[in-house]
């Protein structure tokens, strides 16, 4: 601003009114600035006009007398006309361009100023904001609950309450005990050396140094123990140490151990904190219920399956026995309520204890290890107990009654394939004999003469296309394996239970469908379930009752004489099916999935049971058999006979069994 | 008749009193804050200092008593800074610049680090010196003096050589590694840059850039993702220095526990210096903190307004710069002990206890003081010649 001022005395005339005014604030004006820079700072008489002084030295002293040079050879050419026209009206043309300047200069200042002061009034607004947000936390900090600092808070994050499971008599089958977690601050140890030997002698599997070198660095927290045992707590008690400490929690026990464990699947720890830990559900309805089972509106009412303890129990261990008599590879069992499909006992075995769940499998077939579900999980070809599936929708169809002729000779060709029966067969048949001798060729006949299109929708109206709805999610994700491209071959195929894959609970529920008066059934494991309604008729009354008629007699006269029991009426269907090859080439003729699927009291069926082994062999005879009349059957018959009374269900009397299944009882006793 | 009227015009020799002038002209309301400030930290003092005190070994007031002799220096030497004119202050600025950094680059080799590993001080027997503290006022002195240069015809390229004393400083300073006080020190060289006229489409860009860059690693770096989540995360270890901080706030409400009630105090190491204001929020709750707040808030936001007005670029730029520079120091020191900034040891102005921070804080307040006393600014001219 100064050097503005710079020019100012030379300036005559116009120019004369404001270097006036001009004068009035800077005292010290140019000329004398250079003369008396250091006299205004230095003799400090006046602040203000020292100020003023020191100001215009600095700035102006440097090149105030230049710029009239300077701007005048710069500005020569460009300015001729402006001189000439000054000449001309007897201004002086330094003047002029002198006002010029300064008044550019004036502008660019008055410029530079106004921005700058705007830019400070926005530098004034961030900072209000930034204190408002300051302030504002402050006060919302201050407003808000201390948390007790030192202990983690225990609840804020998870909720730690885990309802309850119980099976459908109030059994617990899940439950909760307090137990403790032991941890370590070592920043709190007096002794590490000795906390960690005597960590390692309560606890065998904790490799003392590996524990001293956690101690010793320098982390200040550490889980040892998940769960300890009031024993195990004591013994650490007894150690002594104040940097070892204990922290609340629940344990997901299972009291009934391997019983029901599929059904149960296992639960293992989520969020933990010092003060309680989350219990999360990772398999079974653990899992498929876990957001149930965690809410804290319902942490006092348990779920109650449908699931029966003690028939469970029981079908388990007719069944590990029988897989060790016939060096089976696995086993499964279903029993179900054939009105509602509530499922009473879901058995896989191998088995394990939930309350240790192995850890998952990394190599081998995922269906050899403990954990993996057979009865709902796995999907198998199921043989001939898909035989009933065709006779009744050929029934259904109109298209035969049970004592309709069929042509059964075989072997029959399509194509390169042949399909043949297990043993020598009439050339004809009837349909109810096609299912007691379980005719592959007659089946197959039966398809074919309904068409691949019949066969398939009723099929899909059972529900063997779909994964279960059971509340399971291994179950969810078992989608049954049904041939890539529908050919007339696997109409055929499929109609005697080859070519399709499903699970034993998919063909449980399905022979539910067929026994309880042909309305279809969801397997469900929650207790409750309401019978189906008229709309989920899959069949007629009539064809049910014929079928029931027809597969009563195969336990009575045909191959599945070995699953009868006496005052039961048992009626079923065997089935035997070749594995096919873990290398994917055809089928393995000495490794069989033996199934033996059917319901009970047959004149009106409560259940309806399966029973599936893996490569069972049954070797009492003088040669080793296979089929499932001779492995699965006599299970199911095991099984009812224990499962029976239990259920409250009492034998018939023998001449009602008798007179409705001709020679059984007589059969039976045979054996 | 005008003598007779109204006494005769005063004499030549019976100027105003160097005294006089000053209270007339200085901002009145500034030193009243910053004294009500220092005696916050004093009173503050007494309580959060005893327990540290009594841990060391000395006597129960040994901290107060050197806080009130710091105090003393601090304010004399801002009193007498701010007695300065203008240009005395762009002198002691660039010499103290000189010699702060000069100090600063000789930490390495004579500095030592007291054990907390990083070498920031000077071991002077009776007392501890922290040139960093130092350096940035000098700092923005220097680079406003640079700048403000740069505003003349024909001057020296101002800005881009202050970018480059600015940086310098920052990098000695990360070096160190101090990146609060190397961050502080780049902001307010940006606030000077802001004031002197940066393109506002350049420093959009820079700031969209900034945001994107941070997106960018936010999402590509889990290790970042996770810390800037934890600083986000509505819970904080209740552990941790932050958490005990947070927890003294909430504990202290509205109007605190009660003098001397307080137990962070007893909890945290830092008690007395980056987390002073904790403790004032535990004994005396939301009320005394909010006073706090707004006496820096009006310490800047005084500065700034009487700056708006002025006519001289370096006065603007060096005043902008040390009003920047407190009001960012006390903001980033109270926002870390409230979570809204991460966590970077930082000192609260006046209030929290040493003698480097409190003698810097005396020779910010004391120029800015000097640069913002009511000085002509023309305004009869630009009314005359018909401008604002």
């Amino acid at each position: 601003m100064m050097r503005r001022a710079a020019p100012e005395p030379a300036a005559p005339g116009a120019a004369a009114g404001a270097g006036g005014e001009l004068a009035l604030f800077e005292r010290p004006a140019p000329p004398d600035a250079r003369a008396g820079g250091g006299h205004g700072a230095g003799n400090g008489t006046g602040h203000g006009a020292g100020q003023g002084a020191g100001q215009g030295g600095e700035h102006g002293a440097g090149w105030a007398p230049d710029p009239d040079l300077d701007d005048a050879a710069a500005l020569g050419g460009a300015r001729l006309a402006d001189v000439i026209a000054a000449r001309s009206q007897g201004r002086d043309p330094n003047a002029e361009a002198a006002r010029r300047r300064r008044e550019r200069e004036r502008r660019r200042q008055a410029e530079l100023r106004r921005r700058a002061q705007w830019r400070v009034f926005m530098l004034c607004g961030v900072f209000l904001l930034a204190y408002a947000a300051l302030a504002g936390r402050m006060a919302h900090l201050a407003g808000s609950d201390p948390a007790e600092p030192g202990v983690m808070a225990a609840g804020p994050g998870f909720s730690a309450v885990r309802a309850e499971i119980r099976d459908r008599n109030g059994a617990v089958l899940a439950a909760n005990v307090p137990v403790w977690s032991l941890y370590a601050r070592p920043d709190e140890m007096v002794d590490p050396a000795a906390a960690a030997r005597g960590l390692a002698r309560i606890f065998p599997d904790l490799d003392e140094k590996a524990l001293l070198r956690r101690f010793t660095d320098g982390r200040r927290f550490l889980w040892i123990r998940r769960a300890i045992t009031p024993a195990e707590r004591l013994a650490v008690h007894d150690l002594g140490e104040p940097g070892l400490k204990f922290g609340p929690r629940e344990a997901r026990v299972y009291p009934a151990g391997r019983a029901a464990a599929h059904v149960l699947g296992g639960a293992s720890y989520g969020k933990e904190g010092v003060a309680a830990a989350e219990i999360v559900g990772v398999a079974g309805v653990e899992r498929h219920f876990d957001a149930r089972l965690r809410d804290p509106a319902r942490a006092a009412e348990p779920l109650r399956l449908s699931i029966d303890l003690r028939v469970q129990a029981a079908f388990a261990e007719v069944l590990d026995e029988a897989m060790k008599r016939l060096h089976a590879r696995g086993a499964a069992g279903v029993l179900m309520d054939a009105r509602n499909g509530e499922v009473l006992a879901l058995v896989s075995l191998p088995d394990f204890d939930p309350n240790r769940r192995p850890p998952p499998p990394v190599r081998g077939r995922p269906d050899d290890h403990p954990t993996f579900n057979r009865a709902a999980q796995g999907v198998y070809e199921l043989g001939s107990t898909f035989k009933p599936f065709t006779a009744a929708m050929v029934m259904e169809a109109g298209l035969a009654g049970p004592d309709t002729l069929v042509d059964t000779r075989g072997p029959l060709y399509w194509g390169r394939f042949r399909i043949s029966d297990f043993h020598r067969m009439p050339d004809q048949m009837t349909l109810r004999e096609v299912l007691v001798e379980s005719s592959n060729v007659g089946t197959a006949r039966l398809a074919i003469l309904a068409g691949a299109r019949r066969l398939q929708d009723f099929l899909a109206r059972l529900g063997l296309f779909e994964p279960l709805p059971v509340e399971l999610p291994e179950a969810r994700s078992a989608r049954p394996l049904t041939p890539p491209n529908w050919s007339e071959i696997s109409t055929m195929t499929v109609s005697y239970g080859h070519g399709i894959s499903v699970t034993p609970l998919h063909l449980a529920a399905a022979y539910a469908t067929l026994a309880n008066g042909g309305l279809r059934v969801r397997p469900t494991l929650v207790a409750g379930a309401r019978p189906p309604g008229e709309e989920a008729r899959v069949i007629s009354a009539e064809t049910s009752r014929r079928l029931r008629e027809m597969l009563r007699a195969v336990v009575t006269e045909g191959t599945g004489r070995n699953a009868d029991v006496p005052g039961y009426e048992i009626a079923g269907k065997t089935g035997t099916a070749e594995k096919p090859r873990t290398d994917g080439r055809g089928y393995d003729h000495d490794k069989v999935i033996a199934t033996f699927a059917g319901f009970f009291p047959a004149h009106d069926p409560r259940y309806v049971i399966v029973a599936t082994t893996d490569e069972a062999v049954e070797s009492s005879g003088r040669r080793p058999r296979r089929t499932a009349g001779w492995t699965a059957a006599p299970i199911v018959a095991e099984a009812v006979r224990r499962i029976a009374p239990i259920l409250g269900m009492r034998p018939l009397p023998a001449p009602r069994a008798t007179a409705d299944a001709g020679g059984a009882p007589a059969r039976a006793a045979l054996r | 008749m005008t003598d007779m009227t109204f006494g005769a015009a005063p004499a030549r020799d019976d100027v105003e009193s160097v005294l006089a002038r000053w209270w007339r002209t200085v901002d009145r309301w500034s030193v009243g804050a910053v004294l009500a400030l220092a005696v916050i930290g004093l009173v503050l003092g007494l309580a959060a200092s005893v327990p540290l005190a009594e841990r060391n070994g000395l006597a129960p007031f040994h901290y107060v008593t050197r806080q009130a002799a710091f105090a003393a220096a601090g304010l004399g030497l801002m009193f007498w800074l701010s007695l300065q004119s203008p240009a005395m202050v762009r002198r002691i600025g660039v010499i103290g610049f000189a010699g702060a950094f000069a100090a600063l680059c000789l930490l390495p080799f004579l500095g030592t680090d007291f054990g907390k590993g990083a070498v920031r001080w000077y071991s002077l027997g009776f007392a501890s010196l922290q040139p960093s503290e130092f350096l940035k006022p000098f700092l923005v002195v220097f680079c406003a003096w640079l700048m403000a240069a740069g505003f003349e015809r024909n001057g020296p390229p101002g800005k881009t050589l202050s970018l480059l004393v600015a940086a310098t400083a920052a990098g000695l300073l990360a070096m160190q590694p101090d990146f609060g006080q190397a961050m502080l020190t780049l902001t307010a060289w940006g606030v000077m840059y802001f004031v002197a006229g940066a393109s506002l489409p350049l420093l959009a860009g820079l700031t969209a850039l900034t945001g994107a860059a941070g997106v960018f690693a936010y999402t590509r770096s889990e290790h970042l993702a996770r810390r800037i989540d934890g600083f986000l995360a509505a819970e904080v270890d209740p552990r941790t220095q932050l958490g005990y901080a947070a927890d003294a706030i909430r504990q202290g409400g509205y109007f605190g526990v009660g003098v001397g009630e307080g137990s962070v105090k007893t909890i945290l190491p830092d008690a007395h210096t980056d987390f002073i204001i904790a403790v004032a929020a535990e004994e005396y709750g939301l009320v005394l903190c909010l006073f706090v707040i707004a006496l820096f808030l009006l310490l800047t936001l005084r500065a700034l307004a009487r700056l708006a007005h002025e006519r001289d670029h370096f006065v603007r730029l060096a005043g902008c710069g040390l009003a920047a520079l407190i009001g960012l120091q006390a903001f980033v020191n109270m926002g870390v002990a409230v979570r809204l900034l991460p966590a970077k040891g930082m000192t609260l102005p006046f209030i929290s206890y040493g003698g480097s921070s409190m003698l810097a804080a005396g020779i910010v307040m004391g120029m800015l003081l000097a640069l913002t006393r009511r000085r002509p600014q023309r305004d009869v001219t630009d009314a005359l010649e018909g401008e604002g």
